[in-house]
């Protein structure tokens, strides 16, 4: 098994804000993040998918397809967004960076594991910056270990 | 459990290439890749090994012994080489960032005294890496 990641940029608004808090508690919990005029990040998404390696080829998947997924199903959808304002699914989803990391799981996977299903391909771990200074990952084969574990 | 990286970097060129497939095969498969005068990259090797910390000298193990395992066993084998042509490893396979990450494992894991080799991580340029631990 070989992880192949790839890494994408793109830059977007947002607020953090949650309409079922008061405005002094959105204010305590988000601090400078829930200013209503909003701010924007440039944000460094790294995608990574694990499979065998094809004998013919050496590659586990085919990177131009890997860039069109990506772009296809997130850069051009969230590039130069509003992420509360523009896109349905942070219309009642607060676009933490936490949220916004599983939901770009959530629109990656199908279409590159119907892809590379061929090779058993799996979108293995998703890692999501923010900043220099901060970052999410999801690593589904992590919580899978926890929960065998528990 | 304790995890120690080591980064080394080479330049190289490589080419892909499947002799089976047509000309047109290869060029659909391979698009700019199937240059076949080759191109290069600037690659980075991280080696990370897993072991705990030897309490007389708070080290998992000899930084050093590692750094000259992946400078006799990588780099002069692939520094400013082309990978295709001169490295006999990759005469009858495609030096892909994965193959090349998989080759690196089984050349630096058998000769480590200490520790156990983790993951080996290979970066073709700073947005394109692959990682390989051994299964």
């Amino acid at each position: 098994m070989v992880y192949l990641t790839r890494r994408y940029r793109f830059s977007a608004g947002h607020r953090l804000h949650n309409e079922a808090l008061s405005p002094e508690v959105n204010r305590r919990v988000y601090g400078k993040c829930n200013n209503p005029n909003g701010h924007g990040h440039n944000y460094l998404l790294e995608v990574t998918v694990s499979g065998s390696i094809d004998p013919a080829t050496g590659m586990i998947f085919d990177l131009v397809a890997l860039d069109g997924i990506v772009a296809e199903r997130v850069l051009d959808k969230f590039d130069h967004k509003n992420l509360n304002l523009d896109m349905e699914n942070f219309r009642t989803l607060v676009p933490t960076t936490e949220n916004l990391c599983l939901e770009i799981y959530r629109l990656l996977r199908g279409p590159l594991e119907d892809a590379g299903a061929e090779r058993g391909l799996q979108l293995s771990r998703l890692r999501l910056e923010e900043t220099s200074l901060n970052s999410f990952e999801y690593v589904p084969e992590l919580e899978d270990r926890k929960k065998r574990n528990a | 459990m304790i995890y120690v990286t080591r980064r080394a970097e080479f330049s190289a060129s490589h080419f892909y290439h499947n002799s089976s497939f047509s000309p047109e095969e290869n060029r659909r498969v391979f698009g700019k890749c199937n240059n076949p005068l080759g191109h290069g990259h600037n690659y980075v090797v991280e080696a990370t090994v897993s072991g705990t910390i030897n309490p007389t000298t708070g080290m998992v193990m000899d930084l050093k012994e590692l750094k000259v395992l992946l400078d006799q066993e990588v780099v002069q084998l692939m520094d400013h080489k082309f990978l295709n042509k001169e490295v006999p490893v990759f005469a009858d396979k495609n030096p892909t960032t994965e193959v090349i990450a998989v080759v690196i494992w089984n050349l630096v894991a058998p000769k480590l005294a200490h520790g156990e080799l983790h993951r080996i991580r290979v970066y073709e340029n700073p947005d394109l890496f692959a990682d390989y631990y051994g299964d």
